[in-house]
């Protein structure tokens, strides 16, 4: 993959730079030795690394601020960074760039439960979100699995989403507000705890502009109630296409469950092998799960499962304790460990109507058989957003190369089947070059006006989302 | 009035202007008062481009009748979740509603706090932008996060920014059962304290509205006919202690008190400027003991206030609050010097100054409507 080459002036102003930081932060907030920088060369996208001028850790949006504008100021590109979970390279340095990690703003600033939501700085992460509101039987909706370790400020950038985003969306469904600091340093406060904008929908925009428009230091989140109770039931099929049949006739009969997650034979076997959650040994496997009360619990699942016999399963097996429960998650929850025990994998994130699902299924498969290379398939069957691992072998020369190619024809194909190249995860540099096989250039071309209205001079996170060779004028200018 | 029948005719339409244009839908939301230029009607792109129940999306051409989606959605048990705003009846227009308009006003009603707003349902566009250029964002399916979210751009850019041509939603079933519980009553202060209990129980509140007229507060439950009766039960004996609190089951006339809050019927043929006010919903009583209003409404749990107040006022001094206020009816007179959107601070609306510069150079579009 193919970087821009690296602002000679910058690099060789090193020393400055850093002093003229230091100038602006405390002294530990500023990390310029190579063996400590070395920690942020990559994110979750560990193919890629590279290590960047320095690393500023600012505790404040002031800080924030007074570091964009020394940035700002020499023409230095700036790439923030939540915690480093993005699979897509979202936060993958440049040399000549300086890391702004929002680790340290890490407070709950509000919790307003009349109102329903909650004020945090952005670098909290978005389990310690949930777990400021659970004492009052609260939650904050978007569920990445990484959600242990990823930030609300990745969140907001990717515009992620997670297993339950079936019934509540994903952030940008429950994003409010935003405080956010402009490439130039000013600091700008959109929406809050009231809803809507006032005029364009700018909190719309920068969720999900993946750091390229300005650096998010608090957020206003939507909490909500956590329902009475929730319950999965787990659907084993002897065919893919059955499967997707059935998952379309549950959405068809009007029942939405929070989550419906599928996984294929490879899956289920490297995942039983890994973790013992005692699945059964088939094609395709269904996890469903529901919420309310035992009584609405109880019908839901009855309807689920009339609809499921329907389509002859090979097996059918509704939680009926939270020891069953857990067990049923626990081969989906430990899928991608599972798969990493085995293989080294590249973990796609293309979404595809869920109607083409048996048609896309049977064509990865042939895809598969042609390059070579083992194919597992686990993902958000409600919403169509699929996560095939592609498995491979890093220290096989060529390979990654092999896989790299594969998965770009997986995600073509995604495409062509009337989806789109990533669900949740982000372009990043992983699909920066395959933006033409979903976008005309007049389409690019409105998404970079809109960056040059936010960023001009395009210093944040310059090297991301578009090809580089549809950037590179105005990265030059 | 120009009226192309297609996208490409609509995008030469638009290349091909010489002065401002004035974008028209079904011409049933006239929010924002008259727009100088020429009309460019989007009525005749119409019809549904896709429909797939199993995967709960629908994609439509902008010139479609609302109540024509409606209906399509409706035979298979489906429906637009975010439940938009019939404006006629307030506005005291007459014509046939567009979803073009729908999305470029971001309409949304009741459910809002339940499932979001339009722009949260909308999932894909395409527009024509101001030098006549297509373009689109988003898609057919429900979870895209390819490119910048232009999708939510677009909803709420009252054709300021492009011309929709094409949208796409996520849709959700249709419920098999609705009720209200309605609590007797209650002064406005208490009835926000209760619409704030309501929906911080666990039980899928999807409207939330409060009249001070009658002093009815009411509480929208949707969903499986057991599950209803259920939660409708739970949710009353959680609200007793506000005072007298009734079970409506009645599927026709749940429907009726909640058509006639989405429409905010109660303002039909009124006299004066009707505002609508976005703000934390425990700020609303103290913001509406401000206004001086002949008559309010309470939605979204007290974060929407309608509110009727004397021609010629304007309400934005007495926000006071963090929020917005939008001027929705009001005579030329009124709208001569009393702004439509609430202003944004300076940096804010250099960056809304900006977009339009970008994706309309020329200022052709829906000139003025937004600042
Ligand atoms: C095991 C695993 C499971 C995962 N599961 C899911 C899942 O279920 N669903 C899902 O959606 N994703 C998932 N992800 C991907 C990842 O966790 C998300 O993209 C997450 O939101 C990234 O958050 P982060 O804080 O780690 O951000 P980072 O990786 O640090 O950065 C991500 C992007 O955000 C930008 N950014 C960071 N901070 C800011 C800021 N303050 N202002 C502006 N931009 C900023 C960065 O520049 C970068 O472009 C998973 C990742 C892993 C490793």
């Amino acid at each position: 993959m193919q970087m821009p080459t690296p602002d000679a002036t910058v690099l060789s102003r090193k020393d400055q730079i850093v002093r003229q930081l230091q100038s602006v932060l405390p002294p530990d907030a500023v990390i310029s030795h190579p063996e400590e920088t070395r920690a942020y060369e990559c994110d979750a996208l560990t193919a890629y690394r590279c290590v960047p001028l320095c690393v500023v850790l600012p505790s404040s949006t002031q800080e924030v601020s007074d570091v964009l504008k020394i940035c700002h100021s020499q023409g230095i590109p700036v790439v923030p960074r939540g915690a480093g979970t993005s699979l897509a390279g979202g936060a993958l340095p440049t040399a000549d760039s300086v890391i702004l990690g929002v680790a340290r703003l890490n407070d709950v600033l509000e919790t307003d439960y009349d109102n329903r939501i909650i004020r945090v700085q952005s670098g909290r992460t978005n389990l310690s979100v949930t777990g400021a509101v659970e004492d009052e039987d609260f939650f904050y909706a978007p569920d990445p699995s990484s959600q242990l370790a990823c930030a609300i400020a990745g969140n907001i950038a990717m515009n992620s989403g997670g297993a339950h985003c079936l019934k509540y969306g994903v952030t940008t469904n429950n994003l409010l507000g935003v405080t956010m600091v402009l490439m130039d340093g000013t600091v700008v406060e959109i929406g809050g705890a009231h809803l809507d904008a006032p005029g364009l929908d700018l909190l719309g925009v920068i969720c999900g502009s993946e750091g390229q428009l300005g650096v998010v230091t608090e957020a206003t989140l939507r909490i909500l109630r956590k329902p009475e109770g929730a319950r999965p039931v787990l659907i084993g099929f002897d065919s893919n296409e059955v499967a997707g049949k059935c998952v379309s006739d549950i959405i068809r009969a009007g029942i939405l469950p929070v989550a419906i997650e599928f996984m294929d034979r490879p899956c289920i076997r490297a995942t039983e092998a890994f973790a013992h959650p005692g699945y059964p040994d088939c094609e395709a496997l269904l996890i469903i799960e529901v919420e309310g009360s035992d009584s609405e619990i109880a019908a839901q699942l009855g309807l689920i499962r009339e609809i499921a016999m329907r389509h002859k399963p090979v097996e059918l097996r509704e939680s009926g304790s939270e020891e069953e429960s857990a067990r049923i998650w626990l081969g989906r929850k430990s899928a991608f460990g599972a798969m990493g025990q085995i293989s080294d994998y590249m973990c796609l994130d293309g979404t595809i109507p869920v109607s083409s699902l048996p048609l896309v299924l049977r064509r990865i498969g042939e895809i598969s058989d042609q390059y070579g290379l083992d194919v597992a398939n686990v993902f958000h069957a409600g919403d169509g957003n699929m996560h095939p691992l592609i498995l491979y072998d890093a220290n096989k020369p060529g390979d990654l190369e092999l896989c790299e190619q594969m998965g770009a024809d997986i995600l073509r194909l995604c495409v062509e089947a009337g989806g789109c190249l990533t669900g949740e995860h982000g372009v990043g540099v992983e699909k920066r070059d395959l933006m033409f096989a979903q976008f005309t250039s007049e389409d690019l071309e409105a998404q970079l006006r809109l960056k040059d209205v936010f960023d001009p001079k395009w210093l944040l996170n310059p090297a991301k989302v578009f090809p580089l060779s549809a950037t590179e004028s105005r990265r030059r200018a | 009035m120009m009226e192309p029948a297609d996208e490409s005719q609509l995008a030469e339409a638009v290349a091909a202007a010489v002065g401002p244009l004035c974008i028209k839908g079904g011409g049933t939301r006239p929010v924002g008062g008259r727009i100088e230029g020429e009309t460019l009607s989007t009525a005749a792109i119409k019809g549904i481009t896709l429909y797939d129940p199993g995967a709960l999306t629908v994609v439509v051409r902008a010139g479609t009748p609302l109540a024509e989606i409606e209906e399509l959605l409706a035979a298979e048990g489906q429906r637009l979740a975010f439940e938009p705003m019939d404006h006629r009846l307030l506005m005291g227009t007459k014509g046939t509603s567009t979803i073009g308009g729908v999305v470029a006003a971001n309409v949304s009603g009741p459910r809002r706090i339940q499932v979001g707003a339009c722009r949260d349902s909308l999932i894909g566009v395409r527009f024509v932008d101001g030098r006549g250029t297509i373009i689109k964002s988003g898609g057919r399916v429900m979870k895209n996060v390819t490119g910048y979210d232009l999708v939510k751009l677009m909803a709420g850019s009252y054709g300021t920014l492009g011309v929709i041509s094409e949208v796409a939603f996520k849709v959700l079933p249709a419920p098999e059962a609705t009720a209200s519980v309605v609590i007797h009553g209650l002064g406005d202060d208490a009835a926000v304290r209760a619409m704030a209990r309501a929906l911080s129980e666990p039980y899928d509140v999807s409207g939330a509205a409060h009249v001070p007229d009658g002093q009815n507060t009411l509480l929208r439950l949707e969903g499986f006919a057991e599950s209803v009766s259920y939660r409708a039960g739970k949710l009353a004996a959680a609200l007793s202690d506000f005072g007298d609190v009734e079970i409506v089951e009645d599927r026709e006339e749940v429907a009726e008190q909640w058509r006639n809050m989405r429409n905010v019927a109660a303002f039909a043929d009124s006299k004066g400027d009707v505002w609508r006010l976005s703000v934390k919903p425990s700020d609303a009583p103290a913001v509406v003991a401000r206004l001086d209003a002949h008559d309010v409404i309470y939605d979204w749990g007290g974060g929407l206030i309608w509110a009727l107040v004397a021609a010629g006022t304007d309400l934005r001094p007495l926000l006071q609050v963090p929020g917005h206020a939008t001027l929705v009816r009001a005579s030329a007179a009124t709208r001569a010097g009393v702004a439509t959107f609430q202003p944004e601070p300076a940096p804010l609306a250099a960056i809304s100054a900006g977009l339009r510069a970008q994706f309309d150079p020329r200022g052709i579009l829906n000139k003025g409507m937004m600042g």
